[in-house]
Order: C-alpha cells, then sequence, then structure tokens
C-alpha cells in the first residue's frame, strides 16, 4: 500500500516534470515541423540560470526571471537563426538544432565548470510537508505538483480560450491562411519557440535542485523527452501529457517492484540463480522508456495520441 | 566565480610544469574530472598535487621533482586506456588512479600488457582507491601497488560493527551495479551470515553507476523493509543523491558507509543526519595527530579552500614512493617497486605495511561518525567525522589472506 502511494506521489511529479518539458518540444514541432534537438540545452540554461539569479537574488526572482531569459534567448534563435535555416528545408533545421545543442554544451561547460553545481532547494521550502507510513514527505516536491498542474492549467486557458491561442491553433494548420488574414506569422512562429523554451526553462528551474545541475543533465533527459512526444504522438499535447505520465509511473513503480524475471517467468522454468533469471525488474528501469519508444513505433506509430504519421 | 577557479587551477598546474626541469619524475593522474564523479577526481588530484608540492619542498625523490600530469578519463574504462597511452608518450612511467574499479581493473591489464612488450619501460601502477578485491588476489601484478584497504577488509570492519549490536536485526544493502558494488554486495551478506546468522539481510539492491538522480524510490523501498540498519559502498554523486534523499525521507536508521565523505555528502546530511552516518576509511580529520599533521591538513585546506583534507592515503603513497625510490637509489619502476615490497611506514594514523606478497596495504582503519561536536568541519559546516577511542581497527586486524600467487621479473 505504500509502495502504491509513494511511487503513485513520486511518478506523477516526475511525469509533470517531463510534460513541462515535452509539452514545449511538441508545440514547436506541431507549429513549425521541426524537432528541436536543442530542448533539453534550454532545459539546462534555465537550471543554471536559476542557480545564478538565486546565488546574487532569491530563488523566487529566479522562478519568474530564469524562464523568461530562456524563453528571450529561445527567440532570438528562431528569429536569427532558425528562420533562415528554414528555407534550406527541416534537415538543414535539425542539423542547426543539433549544432545548437553542442554550443550550449560546451558554453556552460565553460562558463560553469564541469561539475554539478551547488544549487539548493529554498530554504522556505526545506521541511518536511507530511509524514506518511513513517516516511516524511518533501514540501517541495509538492510545490512542484502545484507548479507544474497550474502550468498545465495556464497552457491549456491559452491555447483553448484566448484569442491568441486561436491564432495559434490556426497557425498551426494552416499558416498561409493565418498569414493572407493580415496576422504576422513569423511573429506568431517567434513567441511559441520563445514560449516553448520559456517552459523548458521553467522546468529545469525546478528540476535543477530537485534533481541534480550538472552540464550532463541536458544529454540526460534529452533522449527521455524525445522519447515523451513520440510515444505521445507527434504534435499532440494531449498526447504528450499522457506519455509524460505513462513514463513518470513506470520508472518509479519499476524501481519500487521487488522481483526478479524468476519471480514472473518462473512458471517458464526460469531459475533464481540463472543469468536471465536474476535481473531485477528495478535494473530496468532506466531501459523502460526506450523500449515503449520502440514498441509504439512499432504497433502504433502515430504515436498515442497523434493524427499524423511520423 | 567558477572561471577564476579554473583559471587558478590551470595556473598551478602550468607552474608545475613550468618548474619541471630536466629532471623530473612524471605521475600520471588518470581520474574523472568531469561528470557526475568529477568532483570525486577532482578532490583526488588536488591532494596528489599538494603531495607532490611537499615532496618537492624537500628536494624531490632522488633530486627530481615530482609532477602530476592530470587526465581526464571520464570514468570510462575505454577513454582511460587512450589517457594511458598518451601518458605513456608524454614519459610517464608512473600512474595514480583510483575513481571507479572498473577503470583500475582496464589500466592493470593495460600496464601489465605494455610492460611485456616494453622491457626498460616499465610502469607502475599507484592504485589510491580502487577496491575491488581481485586486485590484489588473483589478478595481482607485480606493477600494481594499491594503498587502500579493499573492499573486503573494510566490510569486515563494518560488519563487526553491526554484530556488536544486537538491536540491529535487519539490514539493506545498496550499492553501485558495476564489479565493486557487485563485489561488495556479495562480500556483505557472505560476511552478515558467518558473524550474525540471526540477522536478516531485507535487501541487496544494486542501481545503475551514476544515473539515478532521485534516489527517494530507492530510500522509500528500505523504509518499507523495515531495515536498521544500511549499508552502501556508493561513492560520489551516488553517495551525496542518496543520503539527501534519506535526510528528506526522514529515514532514522545507521548508514554505514565507505565514502560518506564524498564532496557534497556532509552537506546533503546536515544537522538532521548526525549521529546516523558512518564511514569506514583509514581516517578522520579529528584525531588526536602530532602537530606536524595538523599542520599538513592546515596548509592543504588553506591551499584548497574549496576542499577537505580526505586522501591521506595519497601522501601515504607519495611518501612510500619517496623512500622506496631512494632506498633503491633509483627512479627506475622496477627498483622502486622491489623496494615498495614490505615496505612500511609510521603515518599520523598509526604503522602502514605495504605487503609484498599481494601489494596490498596494511593499514589501521577507523569508524568514524558523522558529529556536531568536532574540531575541524567539513564543507565549511560546523559538522565532521570524529572517532571515538573504540573505533579503530589495528593494521594487523584489517589483514586478509591472498590467493596471489606473483610473478616477478628478474
Amino acid at each position: 500500500m505504500e509502495t502504491i502511494i509513494f511511487s503513485l506521489l513520486n511518478g506523477v511529479i516526475y511525469g509533470l516534470l517531463l510534460f513541462m518539458l515535452s509539452s514545449g518540444l511538441t508545440l514547436i514541432f506541431s507549429m513549425m515541423g521541426v524537432l528541436n534537438f536543442a530542448h533539453a540545452s534550454f532545459y539546462m540554461l534555465g537550471a543554471y540560470f536559476a542557480y545564478t539569479i538565486s546565488g546574487v537574488s532569491s530563488f523566487w526572482l529566479a522562478l519568474i526571471f530564469a524562464p523568461i531569459c530562456v524563453g528571450l534567448i529561445g527567440a532570438a534563435v528562431e528569429k536569427w537563426g532558425l528562420r533562415r535555416v528554414h528555407a534550406n528545408g527541416h534537415v538543414a533545421e535539425l542539423l542547426f538544432t543539433f549544432g545548437l545543442a553542442y554550443i550550449i554544451d560546451e558554453v556552460v561547460k565553460i562558463v560553469y565548470g564541469r561539475n554539478a553545481v551547488d544549487y539548493r532547494i529554498p530554504d522556505l521550502l526545506d521541511f518536511p510537508l507530511f509524514e506518511l507510513f513513517g516516511a516524511q514527505y518533501p514540501a517541495y516536491r509538492i510545490f512542484i505538483l502545484f507548479i507544474s498542474v497550474g502550468m498545465l492549467i495556464a497552457l491549456w486557458f491559452i491555447l483553448n480560450r484566448t484569442r491568441a491561442g486561436l491564432i495559434i491553433q490556426a497557425a498551426l494548420t494552416h499558416p498561409h491562411m493565418v498569414g493572407n488574414l493580415g496576422h504576422n506569422v513569423p511573429r506568431i512562429f517567434m513567441t511559441v519557440f520563445g514560449a516553448g523554451c520559456a517552459l523548458a526553462g521553467l522546468a529545469g528551474v525546478i528540476g535543477g535542485n530537485y534533481l541534480v545541475t550538472d552540464p550532463a543533465m541536458a544529454v540526460q533527459m534529452g533522449p527521455i523527452v524525445f522519447v515523451v512526444v513520440v510515444v505521445g504522438g507527434l504534435g499532440s499535447l494531449a498526447g504528450a501529457f499522457l506519455a509524460a505520465m505513462i513514463l513518470g509511473l513506470l520508472q518509479t513503480f519499476a524501481v519500487a517492484i521487488d522481483a526478479t524475471f524468476a519471480d514472473i517467468f518462473g512458471f517458464l522454468g526460469l531459475s533464481q540463480t540463472s543469468e536471465l533469471g536474476s535481473i531485477t525488474i528495478a535494473s530496468l528501469a532506466p531501459m523502460l522508456p526506450f523500449l515503449m519508444l520502440v514498441l509504439v513505433l512499432m504497433i502504433r506509430p502515430r504515436g498515442l495520441l497523434g493524427d499524423r504519421e511520423l | 566565480m567558477k572561471l577564476m577557479k579554473s583559471a587558478a587551477l590551470a595556473a598551478a598546474l602550468g607552474f608545475v610544469a613550468m618548474g619541471a626541469s630536466a629532471d623530473t619524475l612524471k605521475i600520471g593522474f588518470i581520474d574523472p574530472l568531469s561528470g557526475p564523479f568529477g568532483p570525486s577526481g577532482d578532490a583526488a588530484m588536488k591532494h596528489w598535487l599538494y603531495a607532490a608540492e611537499q615532496v618537492n619542498k624537500g628536494g624531490g625523490i632522488n633530486g627530481a621533482d615530482v609532477e602530476i600530469i592530470a587526465f581526464d578519463n571520464k570514468i570510462n574504462p575505454k577513454e582511460s586506456l587512450v589517457q594511458f597511452q598518451k601518458a605513456i608518450d608524454q614519459g610517464v612511467r608512473y600512474i595514480a588512479q583510483g575513481n571507479g574499479s572498473s577503470v583500475a581493473s582496464a589500466l592493470i591489464d593495460a600496464v601489465n600488457k605494455h610492460n611485456a612488450r616494453n622491457p626498460g619501460d616499465e610502469v607502475l601502477f599507484l592504485n589510491y582507491a580502487a577496491v575491488e578485491p581481485s586486485f590484489t588476489n588473483e589478478r595481482c601484478s607485480f606493477y600494481h601497488f594499491r594503498f587502500d584497504s579493499y573492499t573486503d577488509m573494510k566490510m569486515n570492519a563494518v560488519t563487526d560493527w553491526i554484530a556488536a549490536r544486537p538491536e540491529i536485526k535487519k539490514v539493506y544493502v545498496i550499492g553501485q551495479d558495476y564489479s565493486y558494488g557487485q563485489a561488495n554486495a556479495k562480500v556483505a551478506e557472505e560476511m552478515l551470515t558467518a558473524k550474525r546468522p540471526d540477522i536478516e539481510i531485507v535487501g541487496n539492491e544494486l542501481h545503475p553507476l551514476g544515473k539515478v538522480k532521485d534516489f527517494t524510490p530507492y530510500i522509500q523501498k528500505i523504509m518499507q523493509s523495515e531495515a536498521d540498519a544500511v549499508i552502501t559502498g556508493n561513492w560520489g554523486a551516488d553517495m551525496v543523491l542518496l543520503i539527501k534523499a534519506a535526510i528528506a525521507s526522514g529515514h532514522k536508521v545507521p548508514y554505514l558507509t565507505y565514502y560518506g565523505g564524498s564532496l557534497g555528502a556532509a552537506t546533503a546530511i546536515g544537522t538532521d543526519g548526525v549521529g546516523q552516518v558512518y564511514q569506514i576509511s583509514e581516517m578522520n580529520t579529528n584525531l588526536d595527530v602530532s602537530p606536524e599533521q595538523e599542520e599538513l591538513i592546515d596548509g592543504y585546506e588553506a591551499a584548497y579552500t574549496d576542499n577537505n583534507f580526505y586522501y591521506s592515503r595519497v601522501f601515504t603513497a607519495m611518501t612510500m614512493l619517496d623512500e622506496a625510490a631512494e632506498k633503491a637509489g633509483s627512479n627506475d619502476p622496477i627498483a622502486v617497486a622491489k623496494a615498495l615490497e614490505g615496505a612500511t611506514l609510521d603515518t599520523a594514523y598509526g604503522t602502514v605495511t605495504m605487503r609484498a606478497e599481494d601489494h596490498q596495504i596494511i593499514q589501521p582503519l577507523y569508524m568514524s561518525v558523522f558529529s556536531d561536536n568536532v574540531k575541524r568541519g567539513v564543507e565549511q559546516l560546523p559538522l565532521g567525522w570524529t572517532s571515538a577511542d573504540g573505533d579503530k581497527i589495528e593494521a594487523e586486524a584489517t589483514a586478509l589472506p591472498t590467493t596471489c600467487k606473483m610473478e616477478r621479473p628478474e
């Protein structure tokens, strides 16, 4: 029982963090048709900016300004980089973001060093919120939960209930028509790219001290974010949400389950002492996202809720 | 700030290089200087640099200045071999490595091969921290010297500690999933069963090396097992994050560690973990020692203010190397190796011996506990590691028999 409740809580929080990261990527993809390889790098930038800002002022200012800075950088990248490359087709765009990811990586290493920085949870949130079955639950995790849910609602509201959202949605599917109606489509693209990056930055701000802020964080998070977007269905926000949740829960539950292959496939005659039988489910946790990716691509290439084929 | 530090470090390295005359003894330091284990490698490098400085102040080794050349192996065995080759090309005849038994394993093979193929140009491997048992047992090599007690020796002390506490009925073992963690998990189970058959091992978990960023699910699993004590061989980021999650979850049982002193762990433990986290090692900075040793510690911590004196064994290795070379009257690796065999040294923490039959150091060990009543804190905290009177394990008591059958050159 405790296992289920704790794994649920941890899984949902990790899932929400994943969604915050991948929502931007999905938005950008569905609008511009470009997979932004540098997306996880913007997540890393968010964490490092937050570390710097909270060092000189406070975490709360970092929470507001770090995502804005990341968003501005994202918008600049779109305006002066991606837009020019766009004329040369998708492959050029892909390569551009690929190179950008490396540049951001190296710049971070030069500025902040190769090792993890001491980016800490603010004192105000550094206390156990409640005790459940003898284990304390840190308040900061619940804070992540609230921030993520808040962002989720705000995103839904903007896209579905405001005029700006209406135009963005229209630009997603019929950019030429929107342009002919007198809207500045390049500016919409730039805004969406910037907003997507800002979301990744926000994920970095709250994820950087929840996990670890080091130059490897982009490389580690990058593949998982792609898994979320592809499994959810390229361009589908709802799909990304579903996939992020499934992945988050799957990974935490896998760690919590105390079983080996032999326990599960014992009826097939697999023994506890054999090489295969002694593999624990917990040790599979890091592999599960990619297993899921392969399975989804085989069985349902458009993803869980996607409406276009890859 | 970070930039300044790197610049200072580069300048320091450059200084050592510039000071190098034709007569230098180069030690290639091959360890992770980036990534999750970067802080561990970086801290060790600073100890080697400082130890080299001390030796050079005393006239060097047989008149030759010691130069430490650092190579970043990213804790990758394959990368380490590339760096090893690079070191050889720069004229390095002594290599030092410690972080990661997977790396040490690859380096031992590489050194053996190199020495077989290049007679007269041999290389010695000074292992200051890789503690997988086989290196001084079935895989022992004449060219490898281990300056730290290996897992079985440390686990022996840890299990003795547990065996003496009848209130401990359930033990959880958690470690990193590679050769060292696996060896450690195995020996923990064997020794506990032998010493206290009534103890139930409620979990023996291996997690991926350096990949886990949030240990909370593992901690919650440990809490549900109702373990009375946790044994972990984790080090580097895996140690810091494990203890961070344990403290955040309010897990109040003894954590018996090998490397609780990993950089960043003390900050993560904080006041909440006082009296709860233990470390088995060759020293802690709050032991009563001679004024010279206090001066050395002060000097080190003044030179590297963001770092604490931790690897006493690096100084042991450097001093023993120095003395062996002077005794041999030569800096030739084979002559030095022969002089190192059976050498003894009176360190500030007790007499240590380099056992001739397997090149394993036999040193006293101390069980330390994380405390708020210390004269020397760590990581700029008023908290640190301290031992009581009964916490010293004499060198002879730590020694274990070896299966080593060493082949020696003529």
